[in-house]
């Protein structure tokens, strides 16, 4: 699947997207996967509370189910407006 | 509806007389306009804004459908722009159209609430000794859902 990452999550991990094979059954399965990887993964989740997550384009929460899922996007709380 | 994603200005007063006209039933238009801000002493160079392309587009069609639903409207707009903007530059709009008053108002809010907090969008300051800053998102920002 691919997985993006947005504003200070894509600086801190140090690139807008990627693809990752995994079979992680959910978003925090997914979470812990790369947080395993390297420490600017770690850093970068190392506190889910500031951090929002979309399944194939919709906001959903990290216990969501990944099954299936072609795109898992990572980031700040939104700003807009 | 018409929900328009973009990263070149938009003219505000086009758009609004464009909404506004040829409406025989609608009372009330209500127009916002959200422009970037310096921090009031000259020390912000720009503003640049991020998006999520794929989902930006979808979730703000969302906001304005569940507006649709909610208030009688006859017609809304919102024009979001990303990129690099300077202060006094217009980041966005909204408008609605409703035969009275009270929805017109009430949807606008509606939408500025959450397009705010749930549109896909990332504020990054620049200022002009070129340091830069994500802006953080306010709780108020997320209060202000509960309200509706």
């Amino acid at each position: 699947m691919d997985v993006l990452y947005f504003a200070w999550v894509r600086e801190r991990i140090g690139l807008p997207k990627e693809k990752v094979t995994t079979e992680a059954a959910t978003v925090a399965d997914l979470v812990a996967e790369l947080r395993a990887r390297e420490d600017r993964y770690d850093l970068a989740f190392s506190d889910l509370s500031a951090l929002r997550v979309a399944v194939d384009q919709e906001l959903t929460d990290f216990d969501a189910s990944i099954k299936g899922a072609r795109e898992v996007a990572f980031f700040p709380p939104m700003t807009g407006g | 509806m018409r929900i328009v994603v973009q990263e070149a200005p938009f003219d505000f007063g086009a758009e609004a007389e464009t909404f506004a006209s040829g409406r025989h039933d609608m009372g009330a238009i209500v127009t916002f306009t959200g422009v970037v801000r310096d921090f009031g002493n000259g020390t912000l160079d720009a503003m640049e804004i991020e998006h999520y392309p794929g989902m930006t587009q979808k979730a703000l069609e969302a906001i304005a459908e569940e507006a649709r639903t909610r208030w009688s409207l006859g017609d809304v707009l919102v024009i979001h722009r990303y990129g690099r903007m300077e202060p006094s530059e217009k980041i966005m709009m909204v408008a609605t159209a409703a035969p009275h008053r009270k929805d017109a108002f009430e949807a606008a809010e509606y939408l500025m609430d959450y397009l705010k907090s749930r549109a896909p969008f990332w504020k990054k300051e620049h200022a002009t000794t070129g340091e830069t800053n994500w802006v953080a998102a306010k709780d108020e920002d997320e209060d202000a859902l509960s309200r509706w």
